[in-house]
């Protein structure tokens, strides 16, 4: 009886959630396909898109191309930007700090689609990143083209640094300042006090967010979609953009759908490994 | 803290320097987005207009390119977040309130949930909507929307109503008031602030969806401004700069407003944190 009000969530949890993702096991075992024969009545194929994925060059490089994104852009530049600035802020002036807050913030707040118009623009080969380095007398690259990955990282950086930010920002706020200052009368110096005292100190504050951000960062899809297209061919189609772009642009629902159960396999392995590092909470 | 050592105050000379080179760079690409809306002749480079003008405002606040656009996503937005308070205050009462054998399973699950990486999802999401004739179904979209955002919603609800003193409601028990009543008479009213970061919270993010709606509404009446934005981008874009940051800037107001209003006066910047994106 208790259980009763748990139903309306379980209910839609099943249809739009489990429901997904168990046709999408069943999805990339057939040849289901947007037009044509396929279209109507897919058929049972086995592992066939799984092999298919495993001898097309686009997978293997697209899973490098994803690991490289989620590194350089999550792991790396988001984590310790957002680091970074929650570390300079606590000795910042006011109207500096209110301003990272604004600006970092807002990159983060707006609608995806914005911010991915506002990133192209930026990386346009006749854009303002391009415009900035005439006037100090270089000729850019054609970013969105000749360093696709380069762009994309930096813009997914820009986008997203503001959640490590206020993430590392709320961790370090509760460090007891006592133990601060103990170790700069004991003579510590400001490194060492960073790498011996504060980091082990917000350490789980730092596990919670590498795993967040690594989550959101597998799943972008917007902002690359509109920057590059996953493009030029291929070269910065990480997994959600070529699963997109197999099942609707070249109409092979079945290898699209293939690649989204690996997808759902790689966000469940981290989900696994981040639900035991929150175990004590829910228990 | 009074101290002035030298070595403090060229700390805040080099952390104030580096934080503003780090504004001027986050800012850029936002300066472009205002800049181009009030110049009619905005190039994708940022630059200061000859004249300033609202021509590119005026010229996308129709029916056709804003209107319509808004309210869909209106309509997709606050259905979503509805239903998801809805559903997620139910299903957060028991989960606070009783211990059921049931509670762990469900928690994990939720945990789970939160963790899906959606858009892999998409691919599959449209071969169950086309064998369940839901493409192109505002409601089925809405639905789809809010099941994805259920799993932080019933996450962050859970949290607030732990924080909800049980004495007031033992007091109901005991006068016969029903599991019901007791929720919808003594717990939710005093969960109110609570109740509106969530709401806040899943509004934004479905406000700001655009693959979900991209792959599930095709219609152009039916598009959100997310979608609608990205065919104007499609048709326009080449030449018409200025009037696609005016409708940018015109979309991304409602979001930022309510993001301000959540952490001004709810407190809720950093309950806010986790699930904006995508």
């Amino acid at each position: 009886m208790r259980s009763i009000p748990l139903l309306p969530a379980i209910v839609l949890l099943v249809i739009f959630l489990l429901g997904p993702v168990i046709s999408s096991f069943y999805g990339s075992l057939t040849n289901a396909s947007l037009s044509g024969t396929a279209a109507q009545g897919a058929s049972f194929v086995g592992f066939d898109n799984y092999l298919t994925l495993l001898t097309d060059p686009d997978f293997p490089k697209s899973l490098l191309l994803t690991l490289v994104f989620l590194v350089a852009s999550a792991i790396l530049g988001q984590n310790i930007l957002g680091l970074g600035l929650a570390l300079l802020m606590r000795s910042s002036g006011r109207l500096i700090r209110a301003l990272v807050g604004t600006f970092v913030v807002t990159a983060w707040v707006m609608p995806e689609i914005v911010a991915a118009f506002s990133a192209y623009a930026f990386f346009n080969d006749s854009g303002t990143l391009n415009g900035l380095l005439r006037a100090v007398g270089i000729t850019g690259p054609n970013w969105l083209y000749g360093l696709p990955m380069i762009a994309i990282i930096l813009a997914n950086i820009w986008r997203g640094t503001a959640f490590s930010m206020l993430v590392y920002a709320a961790a370090l706020h509760d460090v007891p300042e006592e133990i601060i200052e103990a170790a700069e009368v004991d003579g510590a110096q400001g490194w060492q006090r960073l790498v011996f005292i504060t980091l082990p100190l917000i350490r789980r504050g730092i596990s919670t967010n590498l795993m967040l951000t690594t989550l959101q960062t597998l799943a972008v899809f917007t902002l690359i979609f509109v920057m590059t297209g996953g493009g030029p061919g291929t070269n910065s189609a990480t997994l959600p953009v070529l699963a997109y772009q197999q099942a609707f642009q070249f109409g092979d629902l079945g290898l699209g759908t293939a690649i989204a159960t690996i997808m759902l396999l790689i966000g469940a392995a981290f989900s696994i490994f981040y639900i035991r590092l929150l175990k004590p909470e829910v228990d | 803290m009074g101290m002035t050592s030298p070595s403090l105050r060229s700390m805040k000379v080099v952390s104030n320097t580096v934080l503003a080179l780090v504004v001027v760079a986050f800012a850029l690409p936002l300066a472009w987005l205002v800049l181009a809306s009030v110049d009619t002749r905005a190039t994708l480079s940022i630059k200061w207009p000859e004249k300033i003008s609202l021509q590119n405002f005026t010229a996308v606040l129709t029916p056709e390119t804003a209107f319509v656009p808004l309210l869909n996503s209106l309509v997709l937005s606050a259905g979503c977040a509805i239903i998801t308070v809805v559903v997620a205050v139910l299903a957060a009462y028991p989960l606070s309130r009783y211990r059921m054998r049931i509670n762990k399973p469900f928690l994990y699950g939720v945990l789970f949930g939160t963790c899906l990486p959606i858009t892999a999802m998409m691919v599959p999401v449209y071969s169950l909507f086309v064998a369940f004739n839901l493409i192109d179904s505002t409601a089925g979209t809405i639905f789809f929307l809010a099941a994805t955002s259920l799993p932080m919603a019933i996450y962050m609800m859970k949290n607030f109503m732990d924080g909800v003193p049980i004495s007031l409601e033992e007091a109901a028990w005991v006068d016969g008031a029903s599991m019901m009543k007791t929720l919808t008479r003594i717990v939710v009213p005093l969960m109110r602030p609570g109740l509106a970061v969530v709401f806040i919270f899943v509004f934004i993010g479905a406000w700001g969806n655009f693959f979900v709606p991209f792959i599930l509404l095709l219609s152009p009446d039916k598009q959100p401004a997310a979608v609608s934005i990205y065919s104007f981008f499609g048709q326009y874009g080449t030449i018409a700069y200025g009037q696609l940051a005016a409708f940018s800037i015109i979309y991304s107001v409602p979001v930022l407003s309510l993001y301000i209003f959540v952490s001004r006066f709810l407190g809720g910047g950093s309950a806010l944190a986790g699930g904006v994106k995508g």
